[in-house]
């Protein structure tokens, strides 16, 4: 079947005559139901570690927690035959190359749970040179597991806000179901093993910067963005009233002192780092 | 190669490593001179007679065994780079510990990989992250990073990009840590990147792949079998995606018809800057970063850390050594993991033998329980961050007992003892011998490990291997009888050994090993019970403690073989906070430099449990 | 025989298939009459058969020492003397510690005369770099970071809910208790009650200065009855050792600050009536 007999947009668009009682998409909200379950409930997962995560995701798939009463122990070793990527551990530059092969491999519907901190955020190797701080850099995450690493508990929570997600689509947002749009979708662009990685969507980037540094130019530093200072809400009752009016108060200086005081010590690391080159 | 014509005197092989530092300043006058800094041991060697030397060190001095073999950079004291060499005895006793000095431009030193071929890869290592060219290495190629990286990071004066401080504690987390300044947010590129500044897009090629097949040796050619038939090579790559690689690891293989000419390990997909990053942490941090070294058995890796520290710390004057219950409960804790660990190795083996996953359910089922008291005890199941230096962050719990604080949580509460002695002496026993049963007499396990994969004794001490690995070959080598630390002298076991070297043996050492660590913990149970309510730290614990200045390298006999950390606090007279040096000699990573020659001839379908056996984990083969 | 090694197997296997049934008999007339926890034998080192928890339906709780992500102790809202307010005085040690640098303290001032106050006005935590390790707890002087038990954070979004700021990281005292009630009686003996440690002191001190008043103005006030009045309220019994010491050491206490003491043990009974109240409504409410 093409995509372009499934394409049930038709069904919403306005020039398709809609019986009155039609209007309301009853037909085509169960039929999201059905497909989501079916989804859902056979969701095969990629036989795919990368670190001390994986273990835990093998003890999650074992006899004590049991991935199966969610359909999802039928662990596939190859891309082309499995629907989730648990991206378990650390994502190294070295590795995500792979990945990203691997994803574009995957049919879709296709989805990513970042299980951990490394594979959210970088985790604890966050400023390691080789590590990529966060998988989200690459490839699109639907679900994020916190923890180091996350327990078999955490990480079938995590898969059942997957399955909750799932529920929550609909066939007839396009933007739920891309694939099912006109055309084939578009692979991730996979990095490129230079000096460093290298991000094909970002070579504009990189090209400017190497320009500057080529003409000797200081290279442009990004703008931190500016501390935003929250007036939190007083937690104490009694001490609301007084505790309000001060605070607004203090508001303006302390930002700037803090501020100045950031730039300080900004000048005494260039002035520091400037002396350990020489 | 030795011109020195002397027979090798036998009380040479026996002495002390000073005895030796003697005799080798007596031999070699002027390339050879004894390492005088404060902390420091050993000798350092001319470069130029480097291989001469470690000649005699091997075949003279009887240090037939290279443990680590590991770079430092000292740069703004003295601007040299230093590679040291820890060299031991098979038959037991302290290391002899040498080093040889080279400028950091233009890096140079003879290789030693004729001497000992257990060198090869951490002279590589060395060779990628420090940039030490080894005359004379068979290979000298990157090994953690691709071919292609700019620079060599492990230097102290290269910067990553998202570079904060020379040390931690970073100043701008506290008092005035505003805003979550993220390393993303200071990165240019909002990634973990960094380009040398006259980096040229137009003129990038990506050569990591195309080198990695030509060090592997990809051209075409045709073969004439023995029976006169020709075939083609043929090149395999596996991994770093591979259900039976254990985590991304990656072989190129190169096969006549289905038998295997060249092996080449890639490895580094999992290399995280360990190394780096422990440079920066203050000694205590690096506490919970070793927990994911190996992350099967993060108590053992625990007490490789905590004893190399305290090594370093017994310099000083203000030193207290860990109290007997900590070094009892020390000990608990690394028999435990080591049950666990050669549970799953076992349960992995048979996973690569075919046997999906039901032998490793079982197994499961035993460790899922010894993580419980791991978890009742330390707070985690895997990352046990456990040990502190002079004993351990707290005494076992009187009761395995958790709080419903969740909607449908569901209770269990146990007296530890009982918990523990019953999984001692009833349960894992039992399930052991089960196992035992289930499994070893398998005639399709038997098929296909007996005479596989074989290492012959020699090699495998020359390769540097360790563990179960070594001890499959018959050499009855033990850091826990080799040079005892903790209260291992006073405790009764075994060293298991194999007869020939092949998969099956490693696998019954492996066997035989779990129950010589009940043995080992039903010893401890008394122990435990004499020793209630004793500290289980010595000293109080600091932040932030001050280490003198020195070098230690503390090793244990972690479930994987021998683990060993080199630390080096430098730098400052009264100690530092920060080690300006510190290294894991991890036993996964120099047990792969065997996997070359193991497989070689043998079938492609081989490799999977040649390299099951071996058992490595990738936290700690690529740090 | 060829093959008896792989029948003998399989006879294992067999075993392990029917030793998950025989389990059910054995414990399943005990799991009806309810003498006995059937997950907890299930569960523990006597079980032979399969083990599995089902997770949304039956969680495992987590033992106390558990670690997840961190959070910051405050006070319980029905404090008596200042509700809600931060048990850290953000001293910065927890951000000094911690290994992969993931905490971030802005600590308040005065917005008078700009020296610091110890109270945090901001206070992060980036759950995608902490590492679990349990440092910050550790090593805290004011008892005032804890491991927190609460492992089900996945979320679809780590860009908005995953820096823990000051406002997603507190939680009140009495959380602590439930969730750890040894570790935190432990640590309240440590302290010397279940106050924070700063109130403690300023109390200790308090008396000291009061008793030395009350010395210098009637030495012969007689102590007997004030330890009396400590003995006799059981819920003040961690709290009466170091107490008494305190006592001890001043030379004659003054009857007031006992009657003190009796009121804040009362307060404490109520507190934790309150909460077992709340607790077991709870309870009612999952069944
Ligand atoms: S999040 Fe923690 S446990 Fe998971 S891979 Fe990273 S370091 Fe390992
Ligand atoms: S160590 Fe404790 S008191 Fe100090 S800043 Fe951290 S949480 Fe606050
Ligand atoms: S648990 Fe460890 S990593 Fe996490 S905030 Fe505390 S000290 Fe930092």
């Amino acid at each position: 079947m093409s995509s372009k007999e499934l394409d049930l947009k038709h069904v919403h668009d306005t020039e398709f005559p809609l019986p009155a009682e039609m209007q309301g998409n009853v037909a085509v909200t169960s039929l999201s139901r059905i497909y989501n379950w079916s989804r859902r409930s056979s969701m095969w997962p990629m036989l795919f570690g990368l670190a001390c995560c994986a273990i835990e995701m093998i003890g999650t798939a074992a006899s004590r927690f049991d991935l199966s009463r969610f359909g999802m122990e039928v662990m596939r070793a190859t891309p082309r035959q499995s629907d989730l990527m648990i991206v378990s551990g650390t994502v190294t530059k070295k590795m995500i190359v792979p990945i990203v092969r691997l994803y574009n491999q995957m049919p879709e519907p296709k989805y990513i749970l970042a299980m951990g901190a490394c594979a959210s955020g970088g985790g604890p190797f966050k400023e390691g040179y080789n590590v990529v701080s966060g998988i989200d850099k690459y490839l699109p995450v639907d679900v994020y597991v916190p923890g180091c690493p996350p327990t078999p508990q955490a990480l079938l929570y995590g898969l059942i806000a997957l399955q909750k997600k799932i529920d929550g689509q609909s066939l007839a947002n396009l933007d739920d179901v891309p694939w099912y749009g006109v055309g084939p979708s578009e692979p991730a662009p996979i990095p490129i093993l230079g000096p460093d990685i290298i991000d094909p969507r970002q070579m504009d980037l990189i090209r400017r910067q190497a320009e500057l540094a080529a003409r000797g130019e200081p290279t442009y530093v990004r703008e931190l963005p500016p501390v935003v200072k929250k007036v939190k809400a007083v937690p104490s009752k009694v001490t609301k009233a007084a505790a309000a009016a001060p605070a607004e108060i203090a508001e303006d200086p302390r930002r700037e002192e803090i501020l100045k005081r950031r730039l300080a010590a900004l000048a005494r690391k260039r002035a520091r780092d400037a002396a350990k080159a020489n | 190669m030795v011109d020195h014509a002397a027979e090798p005197v036998e009380t040479l092989k026996t002495g002390t490593p000073e005895d030796a530092a003697a005799y080798l300043l007596e031999k070699f006058p002027g390339a050879v001179s004894a390492d005088t800094r404060p902390g420091f041991q050993g000798v350092i060697v001319d470069p130029a007679k480097l291989v001469e030397v470690a000649q005699t060190i091997k075949d003279e001095l009887g240090y037939d065994f290279l443990s680590s073999a590991t770079a430092v950079d000292y740069l703004g004291y003295g601007d040299h780079l230093e590679m040291v060499y820890h060299a031991y005895r098979i038959s037991g006793g302290t290391a002899l510990n040498f080093k040889a000095q080279t400028d950091r431009e233009n890096a140079k030193l003879p290789s030693l990989v004729g001497v000992w071929r257990g060198a090869d890869f951490q002279e590589r290592e060395a060779y990628d992250l420090y940039g030490i060219h080894f005359d004379g290495h068979p290979n000298l190629k990157r090994i953690l990073l691709w071919e292609g990286f700019d620079g060599h990071p492990m230097r102290k004066d290269w910067k990553e990009a998202y570079y904060e401080d020379e040390l931690k504690p970073f100043d701008s987390r506290w008092p005035d840590g505003g805003g979550v300044h993220r390393s993303e947010e200071k990165n240019v590129f909002g990634k973990n990147v960094r380009y040398p500044a006259d980096f040229d897009l137009a003129k990038l090629t990506d050569i990591s792949e195309e080198s990695l097949y030509k060090m592997a040796g990809v051209d075409v050619e045709m073969h004439a079998m023995d029976d006169g038939v020709r075939t083609d090579t043929l090149v395999v790559n596996m991994g770093p995606h591979h259900p039976s690689t254990h985590g991304v690891f990656r072989m190129i293989i190169s096969l006549n018809g289905e038998s295997i000419n060249t092996l080449e390990p890639v490895m580094g997909y999992l290399h995280r800057n360990h190394e780096k990053i422990g440079e920066r942490n203050t000694y205590l941090m690096n506490m919970p970063y070793t927990d994911r070294l190996d992350y099967l058995s993060s108590m053992g890796n625990n007490l490789g850390y905590a004893i190399a520290v305290e090594q370093l710390m017994a310099l000083g004057p203000r030193y207290s050594p860990p109290t007997y219950r900590a070094e009892v409960i020390r000990v608990l804790m690394a028999e435990l993991t080591r049950i666990v660990n050669h549970l799953w190795s076992i349960g992995f083996l048979l996973n690569d033998l075919g046997a999906f996953f039901t032998p490793m359910l079982y197994a499961n089922n035993e460790r899922e329980k010894i993580l419980d008291f791991f978890e009742a005890a330390s707070g985690s199941r895997m990352m046990c961050n456990y040990m502190r230096f002079g004993g351990v962050f707290k005494d076992i719990p009187e009761r395995i007992k958790s709080m419903a604080t969740m909607v449908n949580d569901r209770v269990r509460d146990y007296d530890t003892m009982q918990f523990l002695s019953q999984m001692i002496n009833e349960r894992l026993p039992r399930f052991i011998d089960e196992y035992d049963r289930y499994l070893t007499e398998n005639e399709i396990l038997r098929e296909r490990c007996i005479g596989v994969g074989v290492l012959p004794a020699e090699d495998a001490i020359n390769l540097s291997a360790v563990g179960p690995l070594l001890r499959g070959s018959g050499v009855a080598y033990d850091v826990r009888r080799a040079e005892p630390y903790s209260i291992y002298p006073e405790l009764d076991f075994d060293i298991v050994v194999g007869k020939n070297g092949d998969i099956f043996d490693r696998y019954a050492v492996r066997m035989q090993e779990m129950r010589e660590s009940l043995r080992i913990l039903r010893q401890i149970l008394p122990r435990l019970e004499q020793t209630k309510g004793e500290p289980i730290v010595s000293g109080t614990q600091a932040y932030s403690p001050r280490v003198p200045p020195g070098e230690s390298y503390g090793r244990v006999e972690n479930p994987k073989g021998e683990l060993g950390y080199y630390v080096v606090s430098y730098g400052d007279d009264k100690g530092t906070q920060n080690p300006w040096r510190y290294h894991v000699r991890a036993p996964s990573f120099i047990n792969l430099t065997a996997l070359g020659p193991m497989t070689r001839g043998m079938k492609i379908a081989d490799v999977v449990t040649i390299l099951g056996s071996i058992d490595i984990v990738l936290g700690e083969t690529d740090r | 025989m060829y093959g008896m090694g792989i029948l003998k197997g399989l006879g294992i296997t067999i075993k392990h298939f029917f030793a998950t049934y025989t389990d059910e008999i054995r414990y399943g007339l005990r799991k009806y009459t309810k003498a006995v926890d059937n997950f907890q034998i299930r569960q523990g080192p006597e079980t032979k058969g399969i083990f599995t928890s089902m997770y949304p339906d039956e969680k495992i709780a987590v033992p106390e020492r558990f670690r997840f992500v961190p959070f910051l102790v405050v006070n319980d809202d029905d404090h008596p003397d200042a509700p809600g307010a931060d048990w850290c005085t953000a001293c910065g040690i927890c951000a000094k510690v911690c290994p992969p640098q993931c905490i971030w303290i802005v600590r308040a001032s005065d917005p008078n005369t700009g020296r610091p106050v110890p109270r945090p006005d901001e206070f992060y935590i980036d759950i995608d770099i902490c590492m679990n390790c349990g440092f910050c707890m550790e090593f805290c002087p004011f008892d005032a970071i804890k491991m927190d038990h609460d492992y089900e954070l996945a979320s679809y979004d780590r860009t908005t809910v995953h820096i823990h700021d000051h406002e997603r990281l507190i939680k009140p005292f009495s959380y602590w208790k439930s969730i750890a009630p040894t570790t935190a009686t432990e640590e309240a003996e440590a302290r010397g009650g279940w106050e924070h440690i700063d109130v403690i002191k300023e109390r200790k001190k308090r008396e000291a200065a009061a008793a030395r008043a009350a010395a210098a103005a009637q030495p012969a006030a007689a102590p007997a009855p004030q330890a009396s009045t400590a003995a006799e309220t059981p819920a003040a019994a961690d709290v009466a050792a170091p107490v008494a010491e305190a006592v001890a050491d001043a030379p004659a206490p003054v009857v007031d600050e006992a009657e003190e003491e009796r009121k804040k043990a009362e307060r404490l009974a109520k507190r934790e009536a309150a909460l077992a109240r709340k607790k077991a409504k709870q309870e009612g409410g999952d069944n």
